[in-house]
C-alpha cells in the first residue's frame, strides 16, 4: 500500500511548477526550441532535398521526443540529489512514507509533465510543422512514456552515485547525452564498429528510438515487443542495482 | 526513578553499538525514557547523540543491542512505530517552494489519527504563515514548522535532535516554551543538544555521553550534586578587616581578591550559610553578595577534563 502517493505526488508536481525555470524550461522551452528549429529546416526544403524531407518525417519527432524524456531524467537526477543533501529525502523517509513511495512520486512527476510536454509538442507541431504527418498520438505517447520510465531507472542508478547535488547535472548529462549519438538515430546501429554496437545494444535509448520510430512510422506493436521487453529488462536491472547502491544520504 | 513511584519505561535502550567503518559512533550505550518525561541526552557534536536517537526511531540499525520503545522493536516494527512517534531531525529541510499548509496537509494524511493541523500552526505562532513557502521561512519559523510536523499525529513520544541549534536566544525561549507545553499534554520527550543552558531548563533527566559512550545519568540536580560539590559565593565590601574573616572560616578552601570583590570557595551546602553568618557576626558591610551555583557545565567540565565548546 502506498500511503500519501497521491497527495505526494500532486505536491511535487506543484513544487516543480513554482521552480523558476521549472514550468518554462522542461514544458515550454523544449517546445519553442521545436517549433525554431522546424521552421528552419522547413525554410530549407526545397522538392530535391530528399533526406531533410525524411529527416523532418521521422527523425526529428523522434530526436525531440528523446529529448523530452533525457531532459525529464536529467531532471530526475538533480532533484534527487538536491533533496539528499538538504536531508530532505530523510525527513520524508522519517515518516509513514514508504522509500518506494517517495521515489514513485517522483516518477509520475516525470511522466505526467513528459507527457504534457508531449501534447503541447503535437500541437504546436500540428500547426507549425512544416511537413504533414500522421502518426498514432496515443501510441507514441505511450511508447515515449515507456521509454522515460526505463531510462529514469538509469537516472536513478546515476543519483545514487552522484557525490554532491554540484555534480549531478554534468554528470548526468555526461552520461545520458553521449547515448543520442550511439542510439541509432543519426547511424544506423548495424553500420557501426563492432564495439560502438555492443555498447549501443546494451542502451536503453537504441530500443526507445527503434519503439519511436516504428510506432511513428505506424508499424505494429507487435513488431516492436522486442523493444519493449529490452526496456523492461534494463528498468529491471538498474531499479535493483540502485536498490542495493542508492543513498538516503 | 519515576515521580509517581513506579518508573515506566517508554523507551529502554541496551548495550547499543554502531560503527560508520572503522570509526565507532556509538559503543556500548544503554538507558531508560521514562512515561511523561523530558529526557536529554547531552554532549558534544560528533559524541554520537545523533545516531543513539536514530537508532531509537528506527531510521537506523544498530549493530548490537538492544532497543524498545513502547513494547515494540523500532527497526523491525518501523511503520507501526512510526504512527506512534513523532520526530523532529536534526539540520532537515523540507523542498524549497513547498508551502506550510500543504507540508502540514500531507504529514496529516500519512498518520490514522492526525491532530487539526489549523489548530496545530496557530499554537504555534503559524498561522500567518500558512500561505509561505518553505525557503522563506525564518531559522525559528522552520524549526516550529518542523515541531508542528513532529506532533501532527499526536504521538505519544517526541523526538527532538539538536532543536535549537543556530536559532537566535528569543527564538530559542520561544521554542522552550513549546516543548515544556509538550510535556504539559503528557507525552514523553526525547531530545538532544549541546548546550547545557537547554538542558538544565528543558530535562528531567540527562545522559552525559561522549566518545560514544555515556558518562553518568541523572537528574541535573543530582549530577551536579553527585559531581561539583563546590560553592562559590562573590561579595563586595570595604571593610579593611574583611579578608582576614572570611580566612577564618573553616570551610574555605579558596579565596580570591581583586580590589574590593572577594570571591569564596568551599564544600557543601552549609558552606554559603557560615558565609552569611560569618558576615553577619562582624557586622561586615557588603555592597554585592551573590552565589554562584555549579551547573551541568562544570560537571561536564569534571566529568570529561574539557569543556563542552571545545
Amino acid at each position: 500500500m502506498l500511503r500519501g502517493l497521491w497527495k505526494l505526488t500532486w505536491l511535487e508536481i506543484k513544487i516543480f511548477l513554482r521552480e523558476p525555470l521549472g514550468a518554462f524550461g522542461s514544458i515550454f522551452l523544449p517546445v519553442v526550441v521545436f517549433v525554431v528549429v522546424s521552421r528552419f529546416a522547413g525554410g530549407r526544403l526545397t522538392p530535391g532535398s530528399l533526406s531533410t524531407a525524411a529527416f523532418l518525417r521521422v527523425g526529428l519527432p523522434v530526436l525531440v521526443a528523446v529529448l523530452i524524456a533525457l531532459s525529464g531524467v536529467l531532471s530526475l537526477v538533480t532533484i534527487i540529489s538536491i533533496y539528499r543533501e538538504g536531508g530532505i529525502l530523510k525527513r520524508l523517509r522519517a515518516t509513514p512514507l514508504r522509500p518506494q513511495t517517495i521515489l514513485t512520486a517522483h516518477v509520475l512527476v516525470k511522466l505526467t509533465l513528459t507527457a504534457l510536454t508531449m501534447a503541447l509538442t503535437v500541437l504546436a507541431g500540428k500547426r507549425y510543422y512544416p511537413v504533414h504527418t500522421h502518426f498514432p498520438v496515443f501510441g507514441f505517447t505511450i511508447a515515449l512514456l515507456i521509454s522515460t520510465w526505463s531510462i529514469l531507472s538509469i537516472g536513478f542508478l546515476i543519483a545514487s552515485i552522484v557525490p554532491t547535488a554540484r555534480f549531478a547535472q554534468p554528470i548526468g548529462a555526461a552520461i545520458l547525452y553521449p547515448m543520442i549519438g550511439l542510439c541509432g538515430l543519426f547511424v544506423p546501429v548495424q553500420s557501426m564498429p563492432p564495439a560502438l554496437q555492443v555498447v549501443a545494444r546494451v542502451l536503453p535509448l537504441t530500443y526507445s528510438v527503434s519503439l519511436l520510430e516504428g510506432i511513428w512510422k505506424g508499424e505494429a506493436w507487435s513488431a516492436h515487443m522486442c523493444d519493449v521487453a529490452a526496456l523492461v529488462v534494463i528498468f529491471a536491472i538498474c531499479t535493483a542495482l540502485s536498490a542495493r547502491v542508492f543513498r538516503w544520504e | 526513578m519515576g515521580i509517581s513511584g513506579t518508573p515506566n519505561p517508554v523507551i529502554q535502550v541496551s548495550r547499543i553499538r554502531k560503527s560508520y567503518g572503522a570509526t565507532a559512533a556509538v559503543s556500548d550505550v544503554s538507558f531508560d525514557v521514562t512515561e511523561g518525561e523530558v529526557f536529554g541526552l547531552i554532549g558534544p557534536n560528533g559524541a554520537g547523540k545523533t545516531t543513539t536517537m536514530e537508532c531509537v526511531e528506527g531510521v537506523r540499525r544498530p549493530d548490537a543491542g538492544q532497543i524498545s520503545i513502547m513494547g515494540l522493536d523500532p527497526f523491525r516494527d518501523v511503520y507501526q512505530v512510526q504512527d506512534r512517534i513523532g520526530v523532529q531531525l536534526q539540520r532537515a529541510q523540507l523542498q524549497k517552494r513547498i508551502k506550510v499548509w500543504e507540508a502540514v496537509d500531507l504529514w496529516a494524511s500519512l498518520y490514522p489519527k492526525p491532530l487539526d493541523g489549523n489548530r496545530l500552526l496557530e499554537q504555534l505562532g503559524l498561522a500567518d504563515k500558512r500561505n509561505a513557502w518553505f525557503m522563506t521561512l525564518s531559522g525559528g519559523q522552520k524549526q516550529r514548522l518542523f515541531i508542528a510536523l513532529a506532533l501532527i499525529n499526536d504521538p505519544e513520544v517526541v523526538f527532538l535532535d539538536e532543536l535549537t541549534t543556530g536559532l537566535d536566544p528569543q527564538s530559542r525561549r520561544a521554542i522552550w516554551d513549546l516543548v515544556r507545553g509538550i510535556r504539559d499534554r503528557g507525552k514523553t520527550v526525547f531530545l538532544t543538544t549541546h548546550l547545557m543552558e537547554e538542558a538544565e531548563r528543558l530535562c528531567d533527566r540527562v545522559a552525559i555521553i561522549e566518545y560514544g559512550k555515556i558518562i553518568d545519568i541523572g537528574s541535573p540536580q543530582e549530577l551536579v550534586g553527585r559531581h561539583c560539590s563546590t560553592r562559590t559565593v562573590v561579595l563586595a565590601t570595604a571593610d579593611a578587616l574583611a579578608e582576614e574573616r572570611l580566612r577564618a572560616i573553616p570551610r574555605v578552601d579558596n579565596l580570591i581578591r581583586q580590589d574590593s570583590q572577594f570571591t569564596l570557595q568551599g564544600q557543601g551546602d552549609d558552606f554559603v550559610t557560615e558565609v552569611i553568618q560569618c558576615l553577619s557576626e562582624y557586622r561586615i558591610r557588603v555592597t554585592d553578595f551573590r552565589t554562584v551555583l555549579p551547573n551541568l557545565e562544570d560537571v561536564f567540565l569534571k566529568l570529561t577534563g574539557h569543556s563542552i565548546r571545545d
